[in-house]
């Protein structure tokens, strides 16, 4: 990996996205954040984008910034995702599209732009966010499973479609940490799912972190198509 | 934006010769309007087309200032792809930078 790193996160304001941001600035890579929001994080090196992404001329703008700026991009963690609880008979489908719009159509559209940056140096890593949703078919969330299943599709192909441009495409599915994404769900809802891994108990950021650093690490470069579960799920 | 088709096509022979040189595929004549790239006869295969179209977005975002993305549902057709020749590259991309005007 070159010195220094040129990371971009999506969904950086908060969250596993933040804390991402926060440990890998700590760590000296350049990281380029992106939200819908903007973000209160400021390090000196760190650059928040505000942005929806799949909005692709927003996106294709911030790619161009990212290139005239630092000259390329070493790794795409695309974290940014939404989720909605609901019974499938009553979810409405401006709600199934939203989920799969910035689910899986945002994954891929960071990736494709992502991935013409990294094909100039031949070498590039892209971190997806599946989830345990779609291994343990969680009841409730059927939209967002559909949505990471899509991304753990996404993941496997773009890795033969990219592999010739030195790049890897791997998913980590995060056990449940306590975020946003979460904090609604009734606690005995948690609990039983908590009970359903090898490992029972909350997944933590540095759970996640640790799957990435271990995607992104350079001696990884035969490690693509991967999904990683936490928790001991598979 | 006011761009002739005659300047774009010159972006596109450019980087036709670029690419040429990146994949080290040696032609014994330069590219033309008429150079086949993609399809029955074409010299690019679909990596070369993808290198291609990678250079292409890079130069108009940096010497036309604008943000199109060189995507299209026949890209792949051996027939009917706008990526078929120089020619047929060059109006396409004319067509798109006129959408992005108006748009």
């Amino acid at each position: 990996m070159p010195d220094p790193v040129v990371m971009l996160i999506t969904g950086a304001r908060k969250g596993i996205g933040r804390y991402l941001a926060e440990s890998y600035a700590a760590k000296g890579f350049v990281v380029v954040g992106c939200s819908r929001e903007p973000s209160d994080f400021q390090a000196e090196n760190y650059q928040h984008f505000c942005l929806d992404i799949v909005d692709e001329r927003a996106v294709q703008k911030m790619f161009s910034a990212i290139r005239r700026t630092y000259g390329r991009l070493d790794v795409l963690v695309n974290n940014a995702g939404i989720a909605s609880m609901n019974h499938v008979l009553l979810t409405p489908v401006s709600t199934v599209q939203k989920i799969l719009s910035t689910n899986v159509v945002g994954t891929f559209l960071l990736s494709r732009e992502a991935a013409k940056i990294m094909s100039k140096n031949k070498a590039g890593r892209i971190v997806n966010f599946a989830s345990l949703a779609v291994p343990l078919r969680l009841e409730g969330e059927a939209i967002y499973a559909a949505s990471k299943a899509a991304i753990v599709s996404l993941t496997q192909v773009l890795a033969y479609e990219l592999a010739d441009f030195g790049i890897t495409v791997n998913a980590v599915g995060p056990a449940p940490v306590k975020t946003d994404l979460v904090c609604h769900v009734p606690q005995e809802k948690m609990d039983r799912l908590i009970a359903r891994q090898a490992v029972k108990r909350w997944g933590e950021m540095p759970d996640i972190s640790n799957v990435v650093d271990f995607f992104i690490r350079p001696d990884s470069d035969f490690v693509t198509g991967q999904v990683i579960y936490l928790g001991g799920i598979s | 934006m006011n761009i002739e088709n005659g300047s774009v096509e010159a972006l596109v022979l450019q980087s036709v010769g670029e690419v040429r040189e990146q994949l080290g595929t040696s032609q014994s004549t330069e590219p033309s309007g008429q150079t086949v790239l993609f399809g029955l006869g074409g010299e690019l295969d679909s990596l070369g087309l993808v290198n291609l179209v990678i250079l292409l977005e890079e130069k108009i975002s940096d010497e036309l200032g604008a943000q199109i993305a060189l995507t299209d549902e026949r890209a792949m057709s051996q027939e009917r792809s706008p990526f078929r020749t120089v020619t047929t590259l060059a109006g396409y991309i004319s067509r798109l930078l006129d959408e992005t005007k108006h748009a």
